[in-house]
């Protein structure tokens, strides 16, 4: 899946994140903003590029505020984000684990 | 048999109400895909409740996702989500008729045996919300043996038949009744509408009381300050539960005897009365009125 645009998903509610992805060059790239990011920045940015590898996606730009989410609600949001941004409505859930 | 009391609705792109949903006291929780999500988020909802549904523990509570409209893309992409993780009832939004219930049972299938899923095992959900769908409950409930309940959507209704509610409800009491027999013939749940007048408590109890004596077996409900209430209303009172309890230990004791005929007081018991004692005991033992040999006795019954 390649990223074609800028996309955005989620809000800046709380337990929710809000992710941004935008094309990219250089692999995939990953900016935090955490109110636990010392806790769990490791952990939030692993989902965030296992999610994104999952999705065959290998270059991108991704900006993220998050405000506690839980673990699926990074990987929904990184999902849509992914999604939109690669311009594609076809998802194919069948293939989801 | 299961408690259908309380329905919450749950915005399906909120993720600390769904996180929280869980941890009241409500019967069933209904994951909303439909009208708590705004057309430019279906997508990130729909991901959402996926996710949710794969990862949350919602303890023994029955979950249910309202889909869109499953005639549309959007609605065909949530039965495809929420079909394939095995842990949801589809709640239909509008149906009008017994081809809207067996389209979506068809597709349903489809997604099913695509998965490697039991063909059947995905149980649904229909609210009725016109007067067509209406006039047409029995036909609804009887659509499909998937079908679980059948809901009263009564803002849309009261559009359709070109009046809005009132305090007493009277515009409703015929939808009431229609869909009421309808579930009951079919021997489907039957659930009433939502009060949105969350500061009218009073209107809400008298709402409740009306349902309940009606006959329903619960109320779709969009606050949890909501389920108190509603489970207070359902709650047998002691002599009804006492009744309840003397019928199933007639049952027990009958049994025990190897006698074929049950009685008590000298009247025989017959199956609608052993019925009414099974749902007494299991509203009373869902508001912890019954003492654990009391349970016993009703789980022997």
């Amino acid at each position: 899946m390649y990223i074609v645009k800028t996309a955005v998903a989620g809000t800046l509610e709380s337990s929710d994140v809000m992710i941004t992805i935008e094309p990219n060059q250089s692999g995939i790239e990953i900016t935090l903003n955490s109110t636990v990011e010392k806790q769990f920045g490791d952990a939030i940015r692993n989902t965030i590029v296992n999610t994104l590898l999952e999705l065959g996606v290998e270059n991108a730009a991704v900006k993220v505020i998050d405000k506690g989410a839980l673990d699926c609600v990074i990987v929904a949001r990184t999902r849509t984000s992914a999604y939109r941004a690669a311009a594609c409505d076809d998802f194919c859930w069948g293939s989801l684990k | 048999m299961k408690l259908r009391r309380t329905m919450l609705f749950v915005p399906g792109n909120n993720p600390s109400l769904i996180r929280d949903a869980a941890i009241y006291n409500e019967d069933a929780i209904i994951l909303d895909l439909e009208d708590a999500v705004s057309i430019n988020e279906k997508d990130s909802a729909r991901f959402l409740v996926y996710q949710a549904l794969q990862s949350l523990d919602f303890r023994d509570k029955e979950v249910a996702v309202r889909i869109n409209d499953p005639k549309t893309p959007i609605g065909k992409m949530d039965l495809k989500a929420v079909v394939k993780t095995r842990k949801a009832v589809i709640r239909l939004p509008k149906s009008e008729c017994k081809e809207d219930i067996a389209e979506c049972a068809a597709i349903i299938e489809e997604i099913e045996r695509e998965n490697g899923i039991t063909v059947g095992t995905t149980r649904m959900m229909a609210a009725i919300e016109s007067a067509i769908g209406v006039l047409n409950a029995k036909e609804i409930a009887f659509a499909s043996p998937r079908l679980l309940s059948i809901a009263l959507g009564a803002e849309d209704y009261c559009a359709s038949i070109k009046t809005s509610r009132s305090a007493n409800g009277q515009e409703l009491l015929f939808a009431r009744c229609m869909i009421l027999q309808a579930a009951r013939a079919a021997g489907i749940d039957c659930i009433d509408t939502v009060f949105s007048d969350l500061k009218n408590d009073e209107g809400f109890i008298s709402e409740v009381e009306t349902i309940h004596q009606l006959g329903f077996d619960g109320k779709s409900i969009i606050h949890p300050k909501q389920i108190q209430m509603v489970h207070a209303v359902f709650t047998p009172g002691e002599a009804k539960v006492q009744k309840a309890m003397a019928v199933v230990r007639a049952i027990v004791d009958a049994r025990d005897k190897g006698l074929g005929v049950v009685s008590l007081n000298g009247k025989m018991i017959d199956r609608p009365v052993v019925l009414q004692a099974e749902r007494t005991l299991m509203l009373a033992s869902a508001a912890g009125l019954l003492s654990r040999e009391d349970k016993e006795y009703a789980r022997l019954a």
